[in-house]
């Protein structure tokens, strides 16, 4: 590359001269950056009231609870909700995870104060109406009964199951079906009052508007949030590794493809092993056609459409996992050929152009990932969610390129033990995958 | 950039920001600059995908496009997969019923290994016997992956019952004893056929100078000799007389709709009042690809289904195609209800619109509706760059120029006679899924 459109790359990343952050008294961090050759505005945020606040008996309650807040609130309906949204175009959404109830909406420049003024009253001003609460619980019954006729989740559900026994992330956020139906309307309202709140909360404001004015319209529709109640999260237990392969099997008749899951958990994003393991798992199962498990797998045998590796990061140890869809006849020959990928990972270092390669993607990515509203309203929230700082896309090429092959190999071996590692299979009640240990 | 002055080149439109010529092999051209970000997406269409194939090659399409990933001499599999992912560039192709396509969105500087590439292998791919046999397995896996969607198995028969004539009545991916026995001399005869320049669209949009963009495209392509292309097969689906009915059973607890109206073509004058009809009965949504909608909870019809609890889901779509292709409706059955009564509600809506013309208002927020899709969907150079060469796919450049202009023209009037037109019993093909529960398939 050469050093003027280095310079160039280097100036359109995100940085500490044209990203406002403001932080308001009562909590909430706002951060802006503008795209003036958008006509359109990308809102991003997260609250920390995320499925870790459910108890076993009402798993999916935070799921449930972020589902039903634009189904009413104290000054409109659920059609008068929607109709503002979409008359202009606009959409608004909530979504929830293991630790944060997040959301996401995107408007014409123009429309900027109706989507704010809606998301600072269902935020706020959710009621929670019995009617909709009982129609959204069919609704989400109903996407129970597919999960558990998706091979992929199903084989996802499974792995949770065994990597993470007797620790949170074991458990899915959308609950069960026996867990939905015992949720009552006074669930929800309890959650949001005592969940919802200002403490914590981030908002990314990005588009076709100066930053200034967009901070200052946030600060304006929730500056004056307040909840004295809302609880702080509870804390992650610690997770106590696999000691040996462990498998499990969910037999979903009358499908044609079987899904498998195979690994273990990772590090945390803060942990000084992140970054090694995420270029790490680039060769593993991502760079190129999905890295050395694709070409195994996939470019060699023929054996999967589908066959990558993923890593999960966050505030705690998310998962790191090979993933692949295949012939319920081959699933045996499949994760023999992903364990002999695993066990060379952490054997051996990568090579120097494997290195170069992973390093040289990973810093080539940035402009391609941070060109849209959405990408950058998503990476402002990254830096502040875990405190990388302001300028972490600016330095992100020098950091990624001290990384050395050591230091992924170190970093795998700590986490990707082929003895110690999870197997899930859902699939057809077919194949040789019954002699798999 | 003065392309009056570039010779051997048919210069059929220029305007302000999109340059559109043709080479003297037939290779057609579109160029937009644009500065915003330090990236250029590059997209290379061919005028082939499912309906050009008949029984015994059905999939071919979509295979070729497999192969295409397999290597030339000078670019051998696996080089090209790590050379773009190398520059931090996203590639990928896509196979439809009208069409095939390539694209590389990459870093300014480093566009060039795609251009190379990709003129390259319009000529060039290896198809070695032991690629094409690697790739029946993996294909028939793509295809395994699907049925494991209810909503595709029904998609599938909805289809091929809605069209038996024209060759859009079969699945992209082709049907499995074709992906069994098709051979390699099979799939590379359909790519030596259409992988022709005067069978493709050339769209690159991003951060270039146009000038020098267009000469070393040229250098590129120009040397490339144009082919002798078939004519396209052309078996216009005979009016539907009736109402066609299907039923799939499979595992599960769910019950799953289709409804599939024969729809017009995108250059048909009736198209933009369709467009305008799917999204007030089933909210708006985006011809593009990369372009997610909005939700659609206003629509007419999640109003009388969901809000009624007759339904979970409603949603529609309909495709800008070459010929005439289909308007569908999906729902998913309420668990407390049954198909016939989300059957019921679903005619009582569209008789609403057939007897009565929308208010003014419905067909502006519609309108309103797809600017917002537009402005989103522009954010990304790589989307500027599809529909370019979209458009030239279906019918013109011009065609998605003229697309809001188009649509705000249309009046309640024009909603409502399309409405009494398509949306007939007599032209639709309806599809259930039926639960079985236990998992068992019938024999």
């Amino acid at each position: 590359m050469n050093s003027n459109l280095q310079a160039a790359v280097r100036h359109s990343l995100p940085g500490p001269e044209d990203i406002i952050r403001q932080g308001l008294p009562n909590g909430i961090v706002i951060l802006s950056r503008a795209n003036f050759n958008s006509q359109s505005i990308h809102i991003s945020g997260l609250l920390p009231a995320g499925a870790l606040f459910d108890v076993d008996e009402k798993l999916g309650l935070a799921d449930f609870t972020a589902s039903a807040l634009m189904r009413g609130t104290s000054r409109r309906d659920f059609q008068q909700i929607y109709d503002t949204l979409e008359s202009n175009g606009a959409s608004l959404g909530f979504g929830c995870g293991t630790h944060t109830t997040s959301f996401s909406g995107k408007a014409l420049v123009e429309d900027l104060d109706t989507l704010l003024d809606l998301l600072a009253e269902v935020l706020r001003q959710a009621t929670f109406p019995d009617e909709q609460v009982e129609r959204l619980r069919a609704q989400l019954l109903t996407a129970l009964a597919m999960r558990a006729q998706n091979t992929g989740d199903m084989a996802g559900l499974a792995f949770d199951e065994i990597v993470y026994a007797a620790h949170p992330y074991s458990r899915p956020d959308d609950g069960y079906v026996e867990t939905i139906t015992a949720i009552q309307q006074s669930d929800l309202a309890a959650f949001h009052k005592k969940c919802y709140g200002p403490r914590g909360a981030l908002i990314a404001v990005v588009g076709g508007i100066d930053p200034t004015a967009a901070v200052e319209k946030v600060a304006r529709a929730l500056g004056d949030w307040k909840n004295p109640e809302q609880l702080a999260p509870p804390s992650l237990p610690p997770l106590k590794p696999l000691e040996q392969v462990s498998t499990r099997r969910v037999t979903i008749p009358g499908k044609s493809q079987a899904d498998l899951v195979i690994g273990a958990a990772g590090p945390p994003r803060r942990s000084p092993d992140f970054l090694p393991v995420v270029l790490g798992n680039n060769v593993l199962g991502q760079f190129g056609m999905m890295g050395r498990i694709g070409e195994s797998v996939r470019e060699r045998s023929g054996l999967a459409y589908y066959a990558s590796s993923s890593l999960g990061g966050g505030p705690g140890p998310g998962s790191w996992d090979i993933s692949a869809g295949v012939d319920p006849e081959n699933v045996s020959q499949a994760v023999d050929l992903i364990f002999q990928e695993i066990t060379r990972f952490v054997n051996e270092p990568i090579s120097a152009e494997e290195l170069k390669d992973t390093q040289d993607s990973y810093i080539g990515r940035l402009p391609l990932t941070l060109e849209s509203n959405a990408g950058v309203a998503g990476a402002l929230l990254y830096l502040e969610r875990y405190q990388l700082g302001l300028d972490y896309y600016q330095n992100y090429a020098h950091m990624v390129k001290a990384i050395t092959a050591n230091d992924i190999l170190e970093a795998a071996q700590r986490y990707l033990e082929p003895g110690r590692l999870a197997i899930a299979i859902a699939g057809p009640p077919q194949g040789p995958s019954a002699g798999l240990p | 950039m003065d392309v009056q002055n570039i010779p051997g080149s048919r210069i059929n439109r220029v305007n302000n920001s999109v340059i559109k010529l043709e080479f003297s092999n037939g290779l057609l051209v579109l160029l937009k600059e644009i500065h915003t970000a330090p990236l250029i997406s590059h997209w290379l269409w061919y005028r082939v995908g499912s309906r050009d194939e008949i029984p015994g090659n059905t999939g071919a399409s979509h295979w070729v496009e497999h192969m295409q990933f397999k290597g030339t001499p000078q670019f051998p599999a696996g080089v090209l997969d790590k050379a773009i992912a190398r520059e931090g560039g996203f590639w990928n192709a896509f196979t439809y019923l009208d069409w095939t396509t390539y694209l590389e969105t990459m870093p300014a500087n480093k566009i060039d290994l795609a251009l190379r590439l990709e003129a390259d292998r319009m000529q060039n791919s290896n198809f070695s016997p032991e690629e094409v046999d690697l790739e029946r397995t993996v294909i028939i896996s793509e295809r395994q992956g699907s049925e494991n969607e209810p909503l595709f198995r029904l998609g599938e028969e909805v289809q091929a019952a809605a069209f038996r004539v024209h060759n859009y009545h079969h699945q992209v991916i082709g049907d499995l004893p074709d992906l069994e026995s098709m051979d390699r001399a099979t799939l590379f005869d359909h790519y030596r056929t259409y992988y022709a320049p005067n069978n493709a669209v050339l769209a690159v949009a991003g951060d270039f100078n146009s000038e020098q963009m267009m000469a070393h495209l040229r250098q590129l392509y120009e040397p490339i000799s144009a082919g002798v292309l078939p004519p396209r097969y052309a078996r216009s689906e005979p009016l539907q007389r009736g109402q066609r009915q299907v039923t799939v059973e499979g595992p599960g607890e769910t019950i799953y709709i289709q409804a599939a109206y024969h729809a017009p073509s995108a250059s048909h004058p009736d198209f933009f009042a369709m467009l305008v009809v799917d999204s007030l009965l089933s909210g708006p949504s985006s011809l593009n690809v990369f372009s997610g909608g909005i939700s659609n909870k206003t629509s007419r019809l999640y109003r009388a289904l969901v809000e009624n609890e007759v339904a979970v889901s409603v949603s529609g779509g309909l495709q800008a195609t070459i010929d005439p292709f289909l308007h569908s409706i999906s729902i998913i059955v309420h668990p407390q209800s049954i198909p016939e009564k989300a059957i019921a509600t679903l005619d009582d809506e569209i008789q609403r619109l057939q007897d009565q013309a929308p208010d003014r208002q419905e067909v502006e927020r519609a309108v309103k509706q797809a600017r917002a899709l537009f402005a989103y969907g522009n954010e990304r150079i790589t989307n500027q760059a599809f529909w370019m060469g979209f458009s030239e796919m279906i019918a013109n450049y011009e065609w998605f120029e003229n697309y809001l202009e188009r649509l705000a023209a249309i009046t309640p009037q024009d909603v409502q006679r399309a409405a009494q037109t398509y949306l007939r019993p007599q032209n639709r093909t309806l599809g259930v899924y039926l639960s079985t529960g236990d998992g068992e398939e019938r024999p």
